[in-house]
């Protein structure tokens, strides 16, 4: 289901003079199919290969372990599964050599399954703890039509780890999935999440990234249908060392599709580095799509680097919106005044600040308990560097 | 009772890295708790740079003079000293602060100026009064600060705060500008009842003499070049109505 520019080229016999996409909707499950990464390909040009720990070059042999809760309502099945179940892998492609690494080398996968026009009255909520050493895992969430579901994935501890988090979200369903990564300041990830929309149907991607020396995260959308809805919204807070990188793909390869990506980070301390890639295709032959992406960084030091790249291909000219913007600075010191000109002393006008500029993304967070919770942790986070 | 004066006051705007340019050249003008002086001019005049660079706007830069609430030169104090020691700017541009909300702005201001923490029920009674005084919707508590508000809305904002951080000394930087009628009197009221009890002098920077009907002033100062060209009582207002600043931007020319 990509769009017909973006297919792999072995499959393009005779397309002739058809643009094809730079952009990485293509891929393959076999870790042998890609090269081991040198840091100057354009995937790799902004990760420090070095503190991948093995990922990209077969290095990291797998033997660690988690601790998994699972907390699921009515309504809703959860399943730990084999490598030899169907159902593993089946929206898309590991787009890397650490993802397809993963797959190939995968023991265990979570199913997370909501029944056909089920509505849980409480999220599904998974937290994993990550107890040292290195593991890959596959998780697959399907959510059946009409159903309407917010889904958790709460990671936490230490230890390397990659995977794969493939999602279906079927017609008129909706689905909220948020994704925390709260690890330990020692632990590396790198994941990608494979979402499929199905026709009317709204998938909500919420990524909040804290923790972690180094977190690569690539949520990847693509369309079954008309009416499709996708929005990702994340958030990073990146302290002295740590690296977050987040690389979304939407691919429009449906007409009628929607998507909307905000990513909005904060930067504080030495070698602290943020890395947002949006890339977005509107295919060849679809019509009346809507997409705009925004990145936004706040640099809280002037020790930070961002690097901040937005992608737009567009292969019609039948688009009804396609925009994008980012911007990256220092707080606003005209905010500042104006706080301070109520009486508001410097610090505390810098924190409410900072504060509201998270709280504009939390508070698209559905659910009341886990806005509070994520606002604590972000709190924490933010409470070390003050 | 409070006196608030400035003194020989000059003062740029920072316009790049090495460009600034001479906006207040030479400013004098004393306020006594109780009087409202009226300070109108022409557009470029200064008149805005004289109520930002009180504030201690990080935009404008004071070379010369003095800024004295009771003898005590608010110039060496930083921007939030100054509103604590009862310096209130209602700002013409109110600036607007994504995802902090209104009541909890608000909050942390009165706990900032009075000095301690307001009871929550209490507070929550006398900004719901304060509101409703202004027609102020009770849901623009919850909303980010000035976030998405039209030009009344903010306005009417600014006279919240005035009415809730009880200043020595408000200037109020054409707060009538983009107001209809209705929005005008309800603006006009607020800053009148802070009034109420003499207890607080009134700056108002206005380039129209239409709110002027609804708060009277004592005095009335012609502000153009960068200083106050004339100082009358209100009749002076009138002057200006019938005739317009034309002289005085001549005369400067």
């Amino acid at each position: 289901m990509t769009s017909p520019s973006t297919e792999p080229k072995a499959h393009s016999h005779g397309l002739g003079e058809i643009p094809f996409s730079k952009l990485a909707t293509h891929g393959s499950f076999d870790v042998n199919d890609f090269p081991v990464p040198n840091g100057r390909e354009e995937e790799w040009r902004f990760t420090p290969l070095r503190r991948l720990r093995g990922l990209h070059d077969g290095k990291a042999v797998a033997g660690g372990t988690d601790k998994v809760d699972v907390d699921a309502p009515e309504g809703v099945t959860v399943e730990t599964v084999g490598r030899d179940d169907a159902r593993i892998g089946t929206a898309g492609f590991p787009a890397d050599r650490v993802t397809a690494q993963a797959h190939s080398s995968f023991e265990q996968a979570t199913v997370i399954t909501v029944a056909q026009g089920a509505v849980p009255e409480r999220p599904v909520t998974v937290n994993r703890e990550a107890r040292g050493g290195t593991r890959y895992d596959q998780f697959v969430v399907e959510v059946k039509p009409l159903a309407e579901a917010v889904v958790v994935l709460n990671h936490t501890g230490t230890g390397v780890r990659a995977g794969s988090v493939d999602v279906h979200v079927g017609e008129g369903a909706r689905l909220t999935l948020i994704s925390l990564q709260d690890w330990d300041n020692d632990a590396v990830d790198v994941s990608q999440h494979n979402a499929q929309v199905a026709k009317d149907a709204t998938f909500k991607s919420i990524v909040i990234t804290l923790g972690g020396d180094l977190v690569r995260l690539s949520p990847k959308v693509a369309y079954k249908g008309r009416g499709a809805n996708a929005e990702l919204h994340g958030l990073y807070f990146t302290g002295d060392g740590q690296h977050h990188e987040h690389r979304s793909l939407i691919d429009h390869n449906v007409s009628n599709t929607r998507s909307r990506v905000e990513y909005k980070g904060a930067l504080s301390g030495k070698g602290a580095h943020g890395v947002w890639i949006g890339d977005v295709i509107i295919g060849e032959g679809t019509t009346g799509t809507d997409s705009y992406e925004h990145n936004r960084n706040l640099q809280l030091t002037d020790d930070t680097r961002v690097d901040s790249v937005p992608n737009l291909e567009i292969f019609t000219g039948e688009v009804e919106g396609a925009g994008h913007a980012s911007a990256s600075g220092r707080l606003d010191d005209i905010h500042l005044f104006y706080l301070r000109s109520r009486g508001i002393p410097e610090d505390e006008a810098r924190r409410l600040v900072i504060r509201g500029y998270f709280l504009e993304l939390i508070g698209r967070i559905p659910v009341g308990e886990l806005r509070e919770g994520i606002m604590a942790k972000v709190e924490r986070k933010l409470a070390e560097h003050e | 009772m409070t006196k608030f004066e400035i003194r020989g006051l000059r003062a740029d705007v920072l316009i790049g890295e090495d460009e600034r340019q001479e906006i207040l050249k030479g400013v004098d003008l004393t306020i006594n708790s109780g009087e409202t002086h009226a300070i109108m001019g022409p557009n470029g005049s200064g008149k805005s740079t004289l109520a930002y660079a009180i504030a201690g706007h990080p935009r404008y830069e004071i070379t010369e003079g003095d800024v004295l609430v009771d003898g005590e030169n608010i110039l060496e104090m930083s921007v939030d000293e100054r509103a604590r020691a009862g310096v209130f700017l209602a700002m013409q541009y109110p600036v607007e602060v994504p995802g902090v909300s209104m009541s909890n702005f608000l909050r942390s201001s009165v706990t900032s100026v009075r000095g301690e923490a307001p009871k929550l029920r209490q507070f929550s009674k006398e900004l719901q009064g304060a509101m409703k005084n202004l027609a102020i919707d009770s849901a623009f508590a919850a909303r980010g600060v000035n976030e998405g508000f039209s030009g009344g809305e903010k306005k009417r904002h600014e006279i919240l705060q005035l009415e809730l951080l009880k200043p020595k000394v408000a200037i109020l930087d054409e707060t009538d500008s983009g107001l209809d009628v209705d929005a005008l009197k309800i603006v006009s009221e607020g800053v009148n009842r802070a009034k109420e009890g003499g207890e607080m002098g009134v700056m108002l920077i206005t380039h129209y003499t239409r709110i002027l009907n609804y708060v009277k002033p004592d005095f009335v100062h012609v502000f153009a070049n960068g200083r106050i060209a004339e100082s009358g009582g209100a009749e002076l207002a009138d002057v200006l109505e019938a005739d317009g600043y034309e002289r005085f931007v001549k005369a400067g020319a």
